[in-house]
This record gives C-alpha cells, sequence and structure tokens, in this order.
C-alpha cells in the first residue's frame, strides 16, 4: 500500500475550467455584475461576491423525460396510514408523496449561483476603463526603478558572482605567481619514486624542490578573494505618470440623502477603479457647502454635513491644493465633481471663471456628474430645468474645454455613466468628451 | 468469528492522525477485510487531499486527471459556492474504479474517520469494483487513467491545432448526447482502453491512406432500383437501428473530421467508463457500508479501537444509513446507503438465522451458514436491478414501510397500488426493482433511419413509455446539437411504445459554424 500526501501539490487545479467558465458566461456575468454593484451596499463595492447566473445560458441539455405527465410509479418509504386502494390528492407541486421524487427525474436548478473571487468581480467591473490622456510623465522617486547590468564590481550578492570573469582572474594570477601545477608535483613525485637509492644528492635536490613547490601550491591559493568578481547592477529610475485624482463633492442641505448616495457610489466606482489600475495615484477629497475643506477618505464617504452652496470654494480648494502640492507640470491631473447642480445664483460667474481660466487649464480631464432626484419621482408632465451649475457648464463646454458632463437620476446609472466617462477611448476624442 | 484476542492497545488515542497511523489502521483493516471477510481487492493507494483538491475532484467526475472544459468550471464553481456558504459538505472520500485502487482522504478527518473511510473505500468499494461482473465487462482499471492522460493531451493538441472554440462546441455537443453514448449490452470483447489510442491512430492512418478521391468520380448507377430489401440493406449497413447515438455519429456523420469523431469516441468512451457506476449505486454503497460496518465492530473487539471511537464511528455510520420518510422535509429518494446495507445486513441474517419466512423466499440462501461466501457472490454477480428483484426481502419491505403509488397522469388523485403485506411484495419489489433500471430510467433514443436517396436526414426515435415525454426545451438544445454534429437535419419522433401513435415531432436544421 502507499499513502500519497497530495495536499503540497499545486493548486488551482480547477483554475483553466474556472477561465473557460468565466470567459463562456462572460457576458451574463458582466450583466449580473452590473445589476450586483446596484444592489449592494457601499462598503463591499470592492469585495467580490456570489452572483446568481441564470441557468439558461451556461445550460448542459440532455434527453431527459419530462417532470409532468404520464403514468407514474412512485415507490416511497414509511407508510403509516395508507392501505391498498386508498386514494390520495394529488399534491401541488413538492412535498407529499412523490413530490420531491418527481423533482428528481425531472426539472432541473433555475439558476446557477457562484461566487466570484474579488478579483474577478473587479476586473469584469472595470473592464475597457482608463483615465484618458495620462501624458506626463516623469522621474519621481527610488520606488520606480529598473535594474540594469553595469559591469562588475568586487562585491556584491553570492547569487550575482560572475564566476566566469573570477575563474579568468584566478588563472592569471595563478601564471603570473607561478603557481605550480598539480601535474608538475606529481611528475616530480614520480622522479623520486623512480630514482635509486644511491642517487642521494639528487633525490635531496629533488625533494627539496618538491618541498618549495608545495609551499607554493599552499601560499598561492587557487581562488584569492582578490579574483571573485560580481555581476554589477545599477538601479536606474523609471519615468512614470504620476496622477492625482480630485474629488469634489457637493453635501449641501440641497442634497437629499438619495443623491448623496448617488454621488458617493460614484466616487466608491471612481476609487476602486484607481486604485486598481494605476499603482501610484494620489486621491484628493474636497467636500463643499458654502465653505469647503479637504477631508479624508472616511470622512468624504461617511461624515454629514450641511449648509448652503457655494461651489466656487471647492474649486478655489482644489486650486490651493495643486498650488501645494501637485505641479501641473508633472502631474496628471484630474476631477471628478459630483453635485446636484444647486448653486448661488451670484456664484455662478466666479464658478465659471474659475474653471476656464485656473482649473481647466491644469487638468486633463474634468467629469461633471450632475446627480438628480429619481426619475420616477417627477410629476408626469414636469419639464425639468437644466440647473443653474449645468447651464454654467455647458457654456463652458461649448468652448471646447475637457469637461464632460453626465447626468443620473437613479444608481442603476452610475455605472453606464462611470463607464461612460471613463470608457477607453482615442486620445483626441478623450479631450472633448 | 474467530476467538477475540484483545490488543494490547487501540492503533490511535484520540482525533489527530499521521501517516504511520493510517499505515497502522491500512494494515489491522486488511487482515480482517482479506483474512476474516475474504475480500478481493487491487492493491491500494491512499492519497491525502485538502478542501480545494477534493472540490477539484468533485468537478472532474472524482477523476485524478480530465480534459479541460467550462462545465468543469461550472460545477467548481457551483460546488464551491454551496461549500462556502455551508449549504454542502464535502464527502470524506472519493474512491476510484483503477489499479491500483486510489482512494483520496480528506485531511481535516478525525483518525475515526480515516479508519472508516480507508474500509469503506480502500476495501468495500475496491472489493466492488474488482469483483462486480458489470465493472469487469466494461471497464478497465488498468487502463482509465492512461486513457484519461492521453485524452487530456489530446483534447489539448487539438486546442492546439483547431482553436479553443471549435473543440468546445464539439465537446458541448458530445456531452449532451453523453447519456446516449454507451454501448447497453456487451459484444464479444474485452475493452482494453491502454490499446485504443494506438489501434485509434491506425484507424485513421490506414483510412488516410487507402483515400482515393478518384473513387468520387466514378459514374453512379443509372438509377437506383426500388428495391423492397433497400431499406433493410441500408439499415445494415449503417448499423441501424442504433442506440449508441455517439457511436454511430463517430463512425457515420458525413461531415465530421477525422479530430472531432476522435474526441466523440473520448467522450463516448468515458461514457462508457462510467456506465456500471449509475447501475450499481445502490449494491456499491451497500456493500461499502456493510464492510465498513463490519470492519469497525471487529476493530473494536479487538481491543483495536477504543470506546470514545467506537461511538464516533457509530453517530458517523448512522447518519449515512438514515432513511426519511416520504412526508419528511428531508426525503429526497431512497437513500442508496441505507437500502443497500440494509439488505446486505438482511442476507447476513438470512444465512445465519433464518425465519419460516424466509425459508419461503430464500430457499437457496436461508441458512446457508456462511454469509460472506454468500455476499461475494452477491456482489460479484448482480447489478442493482436484478439485486432487488432477487433479494428484496418482505422483512425489508416492511422494516422501510414500502407502499407503492400510481399516478396515472388524469385522475385527480394518486392511487395506493400495494403496501408493504403480503399482496404487495411482488408488485414493490418489482416497481422498485424497475427504479433502478436504467432502461427504464433514461428514454429509450434510437436512431433508426437516415434518408440517403433524399436531404440525408437523421431519423430519430424515441419510444415513449408510460406516456411520459422527454422534457421539451432540453430535448431541442440536444437534438440541436445532434443536428450540428449530423451537419444535416434531424427528425425526432415521439412515440408511444404500447400504440406506436407518434405523439410528437421535433425537426432541427443544424447551425453554420456551430463546430467552429
Amino acid at each position: 500500500m502507499h499513502i500519497v500526501d497530495r495536499r503540497l501539490n499545486p493548486g488551482g487545479k480547477s483554475l483553466a475550467n474556472r477561465q473557460r467558465f468565466i470567459r463562456r458566461a462572460r457576458s451574463m456575468i458582466k450583466k449580473s455584475v452590473h445589476e450586483a454593484s446596484g444592489e449592494r451596499s457601499i462598503k463591499d463595492g470592492d469585495t467580490g461576491g456570489e452572483l446568481v447566473l441564470p441557468a439558461q445560458g451556461v445550460r448542459e441539455p440532455s434527453f431527459r423525460r419530462s417532470a409532468s405527465g404520464g403514468v407514474r410509479d412512485y415507490l416511497l418509504p414509511g407508510n403509516k396510514e395508507y392501505v391498498v386502494g386508498d386514494e390520495i390528492p394529488r399534491p401541488d407541486g413538492g412535498g407529499g408523496g412523490g413530490g420531491s421524487e418527481a423533482s428528481q427525474d425531472g426539472g432541473g436548478e433555475d439558476e446557477f449561483r457562484f461566487a466570484l473571487s474579488r478579483d474577478e468581480f473587479v476586473d469584469l467591473f472595470l473592464d475597457d476603463l482608463e483615465l484618458p490622456d495620462l501624458a506626463k510623465r516623469r522621474v519621481v522617486n527610488a520606488e520606480a526603478v529598473t535594474y540594469e547590468r553595469a559591469g562588475y564590481s568586487v562585491s556584491g550578492n553570492p547569487t550575482n558572482l560572475a564566476l566566469l570573469r573570477t575563474v579568468r582572474n584566478s588563472l592569471s594570477r595563478r601564471i603570473a605567481l607561478h603557481r605550480p601545477k598539480p601535474e608538475e608535483l606529481e611528475a616530480l613525485k614520480a622522479e623520486i619514486e623512480a630514482l635509486s637509492p644511491d642517487e642521494t644528492e639528487r633525490r635531496l635536490l629533488l625533494e627539496e624542490e618538491l618541498a618549495r613547490k608545495q609551499r607554493r601550491t599552499t601560499l598561492i591559493p587557487y581562488i584569492d578573494p582578490l579574483d571573485v568578481r560580481y555581476k554589477r547592477f545599477d538601479a536606474q529610475p523609471k519615468p512614470v505618470a504620476q496622477a492625482v485624482m480630485f474629488c469634489l463633492m457637493d453635501v449641501s442641505g440641497s442634497m437629499t440623502e438619495h443623491m448623496k448616495d448617488l454621488a458617493k457610489r460614484f466616487y466608491i466606482l471612481l476609487y476602486i477603479f484607481l486604485k486598481r489600475r494605476y499603482k501610484k495615484i494620489d486621491l484628493v477629497f474636497i467636500r463643499h457647502t458654502h465653505t469647503a475643506s479637504e477631508v479624508d477618505e472616511d470622512t468624504f464617504f461617511h461624515s454629514p454635513e450641511t449648509g448652503g452652496t457655494v461651489v466656487s470654494t471647492a474649486l478655489d480648494e482644489m486650486q490651493r491644493v495643486i498650488e501645494d502640492r501637485y505641479d501641473p507640470s508633472s502631474w496628471n491631473i484630474y476631477a471628478a465633481q459630483a453635485s446636484d447642480g444647486d448653486n448661488t445664483a451670484s456664484d455662478n460667474e466666479r464658478t465659471a471663471d474659475l474653471l476656464v481660466k485656473h482649473i481647466l487649464p491644469c487638468c486633463q480631464y474634468y467629469a461633471y456628474l450632475e446627480v438628480g432626484r429619481d426619475i420616477e419621482h417627477f410629476p408626469p408632465g414636469f419639464i425639468r430645468r437644466d440647473s443653474d451649475l449645468w447651464q454654467t457648464y455647458e457654456a463652458v463646454v461649448q468652448s471646447g474645454a475637457p469637461l464632460a458632463m453626465r447626468k443620473v437620476g437613479h444608481r442603476r446609472d452610475i455605472y453606464p455613466v462611470f463607464r461612460d466617462l471613463f470608457a477607453r477611448k482615442t486620445g483626441s476624442e478623450a479631450a472633448t468628451a | 468469528m474467530s476467538a477475540t484476542l484483545k490488543a494490547e492497545r487501540p492503533l490511535f488515542e484520540g482525533a489527530d492522525w499521521e501517516f504511520s497511523t493510517v499505515q497502522r489502521c491500512h494494515d489491522a483493516i486488511q487482515e480482517i477485510a482479506v483474512g476474516e471477510m475474504g475480500l478481493c481487492v487491487y492493491p491500494n493507494q491512499i492519497e491525502v487531499i485538502g478542501t480545494e483538491q477534493m472540490l477539484d475532484a468533485y468537478s472532474s467526475i472524482g477523476m485524478p486527471l480530465f480534459y479541460k472544459h467550462w462545465s468543469f468550471g461550472k460545477h467548481f464553481a457551483r460546488d464551491e459556492a454551496m461549500y462556502r456558504a455551508g449549504m454542502q459538505g464535502l464527502a470524506y472520500e472519493i474512491v476510484i474504479n483503477s489499479n491500483p485502487c486510489i482512494s483520496y482522504i480528506m485531511e481535516e478527518n478525525s483518525a475515526t474517520m480515516q479508519a472508516l473511510v480507508i474500509a469503506h473505500a480502500a476495501f468495500g468499494h475496491n472489493h466492488f469494483f474488482k469483483n462486480n461482473y458489470l465493472f469487469k465487462q466494461w471497464t478497465d482499471a488498468d487502463g482509465i487513467l492512461d486513457y484519461l492522460e492521453f485524452a487530456r493531451d489530446y483534447v489539448l493538441k487539438c486546442e492546439e491545432r483547431y482553436g479553443e472554440s471549435a473543440v468546445e462546441g464539439l465537446l458541448d455537443a458530445a456531452h449532451a448526447l453523453m447519456s446516449h453514448g454507451v454501448h447497453r449490452y456487451p459484444r464479444a470483447r474485452a475493452t482494453n482502453l491502454r490499446m485504443e489510442e494506438k489501434r485509434e491512430r491506425e484507424r485513421r492512418l490506414h483510412d488516410e491512406q487507402v483515400f482515393n478521391d478518384l473513387w468520387r468520380t466514378l459514374p453512379g448507377k443509372a438509377a437506383v432500383r426500388q428495391d423492397p430489401t433497400a431499406l433493410e440493406r441500408r439499415r445494415a449497413l449503417l448499423q441501424l437501428p442504433a442506440e449508441n447515438i455517439l457511436y454511430f455519429l463517430e463512425k457515420s456523420a458525413p461531415r465530421l473530421a477525422p479530430w472531432q469523431r476522435e474526441l466523440l469516441r473520448i467522450v463516448r468512451q468515458i461514457a462508457q467508463y462510467f456506465y456500471p457506476q449509475s447501475q450499481t449505486k445502490l449494491m456499491n454503497e451497500g456493500c461499502a457500508t456493510f464492510v465498513h460496518y463490519k470492519i469497525m465492530t471487529r476493530l473494536h473487539e479487538k481491543g483495536l479501537l477504543n470506546d470514545g471511537a467506537m461511538v464516533e464511528f457509530l453517530r458517523s455510520h448512522t447518519n449515512v444509513v438514515f432513511q426519511p420518510e416520504y412526508d419528511d422535509r428531508r426525503y429526497s429518494g431512497i437513500n442508496p446507503y441505507a437500502l443497500g446495507f440494509a439488505m446486505m445486513q438482511d442476507i447476513e441474517r438470512i444465512c445465519i438465522e433464518p425465519t419460516a419466512e424466509d425459508m419461503q423466499y430464500f430457499p437457496d440462501i436461508a441458512g446457508k451458514g456462511d454469509a460472506m461466501a454468500v455476499l461475494r457472490d452477491v456482489w460479484a454477480n448482480y447489478r442493482d436491478e436484478s439485486f432487488i428483484l432477487q433479494f428484496l426481502s418482505p422483512r425489508i419491505i416492511r422494516h422501510f414501510g414500502l407502499f407503492h403509488v400510481l399516478d396515472d397522469g388524469d385522475s385527480p388523485s394518486l392511487k395506493v397500488r400495494s403496501i408493504h403485506d403480503e399482496r404487495g411484495y411482488r408488485d414493490i419489489k418489482r416497481t422498485l426493482a424497475r427504479q433502478y433500471d436504467v432502461g427504464w430510467t433514461t428514454p429509450d433514443i434510437q436512431v433508426v433511419d437516415v434518408d440517403l436517396a433524399g436531404d440525408r436526414k437523421l431519423i430519430v426515435h424515441h419510444r415513449v413509455l408510460n406516456k411520459i415525454l422527454l422534457e421539451e426545451a432540453d430535448a431541442k438544445l440536444v437534438l440541436q446539437h445532434l443536428a450540428d454534429l449530423w451537419g444535416y437535419d434531424v427528425l425526432m419522433k415521439e412515440i408511444d411504445a404500447t400504440s406506436d401513435a407518434v405523439l410528437k415531432e421535433h425537426t432541427v436544421s443544424p447551425r453554420a459554424g456551430a463546430l467552429g
């Protein structure tokens, strides 16, 4: 008998099959991921999770007998009261005599449930998205380096030992210092052996020679620390694109819970997307009422605040942060703004001015998301007027600035709009999208 | 039983185990299984695996290696989701009908469970695999692993050469027809999977060598005489009617490439390998459960199992052989472990202490004394259906309270046909046996004719038993696959087996480019 421990075998044996399955069910999985993203709470946006697929698409059909109709025999255990000839009312659906039996030879699963890992989920979720126009690249810090071969050095890591070079050095040193070769010693020994006993003088001479050579052999090592060379690697800094994303959110009193939820969902998506796709990216969270402040992630997403609405304060804050920390010449700057479109009437002009003169010139891309009430809740016949901010921004877009604007009314629209804003585009389109 | 010498100390204490424990258990169990019970088994190979590997094995029908296909990924995904959600536990073991017999045991089993698993799988199932006539006839335990390896590599090669989607399309179609890809009746030849690969290659090579395009250009006969025997001749030439649809397609489908035929053959061979297992589920589990119960009891008698381990074993054993009654929420058909184990024990009882009733029903074995010899014979020469017909005793029928309910489809109520009494035994036995008869449980579908003179339409019949038609949505999908493989239209008629009336017809046309 053999006992084999298979636990150490490489795992993931089913991975290839799983990938095939996901590829096959891709369109369905995508749809389901999309639906799941509407239902899920913000917090688990970045975890994987269980998906439900309609069984139809990944069905493995076979010839089976129908679950209904026809003459059927059921043989059941556990008789208590029945005697021959008893009539049992037909059970509807499952349960009771024969219900489960029928499902055994008949109907299959209605839907197919399985769990996607976090990575798979997010990959499908963010398929084909990218930041537009990531153009400015420069050398930032030691973090991004590549190592390149750069000759030899006398010190280094044993794994980098340059064997050939080391042996070559050793050989030349041995030749230069006349280290006796093993063959020479052997020959000398053989000669001494071969001498007849009476050649004492010659023997002494030879033995002295041998002793001298042996001493030399020990004095001059085969490989000396002097010979050892290591391959040298130099760290070359690698230019990387560094980017910063400004998230501006209106948290004023006019934003209802629904709108805030929409805006937060949008930022969550953005956050996941950036974290996943770009290693080096800074996020700046700015929220504003009639005043604006830079806050941390947690406050941004979770803490409540309320007040009036002055949009330009947020832009001021953003401009201040840019001047402080993000030099537009070396940073790719992106901004996403979410608001319900309300603004103090007197502020509109200043906002447009700030945007056109200061913000947009240093931004690669500026996305404006207007969150509205759930459209279904609008009374019929009610004509929606574009909001102040929308009108203001529309004028800016007319002038050809890199500003994208979208409206969102329901959380199921968040994902399509998000995809729309960050879909992979050709360079020229991206700027004017 | 032999006189019991108490062992010095038990095989293990507590739940922990290591490889030496497994070895000791195996040796002690072997002594009982082979020495006392006279089992004859393949050499054992016990492999310790973890959870993920168990799930892997689940998705590839328990086999250690398999070709790649999305459907296995689907099963893996579902099993994994169920397992993670705690909706489904994992089996303690999986055993493979191969030589040497490979048993997978889970690393998280306790020492008692490992002993149980070894007794159950490495001796119970192993004995059954080696001795049952169906397995001897249909499967090649020596060659299966090699064949699977060949299959995996062949599929891989095809994927490289013809593209993954082409292979996937073909395998989808073949899998849909898998249940109708087995020979139900043995021909006079022993299967030898080891030779399969070589023969297949030679056959194709020969076909390619003797292929001569000139034959195609020969002028045909002026007109085909309408010979009354033409139909018979044609059917004989195509070996029709054929119930092994995959075999028929492999040999006769006009538009398949050689590699596609080979893939059909692989799926067919694997279906054939599993065919005996579906016919002996009850006996196989009954045999293994009986064997483990006997062995564990003997180990305890010999002092090799301490009382704690015995209680743990009994608890697990009773869970396994639990049969919920029909009105229980947990009821989902008859538990093969429960019925199988009960019947095996009953046979033992009949051999050793028969009642007057047993004498009447089982004159051949009642009071014969050597129960193991009788059981070994039963395990070797029966399948579920014949086993029930032969050995379902009135006592078991009463014990399970079996009763037969008839649903004639039309009347508003179901009728109790027979119950566990003198008049009902025969009917119950026959009805239960029929539930285990693959001839009754899988629809009888046969290729009956090909319209060679016309549009090459393939004609398939389903002989409808008890007026139960095919599940329509599924049947359409499978027929679509069949049409894709055949390359021309397929007509299926569902014909009532008693009246020969055509109940339903389906016609499908092949899709362009369905097979890549």
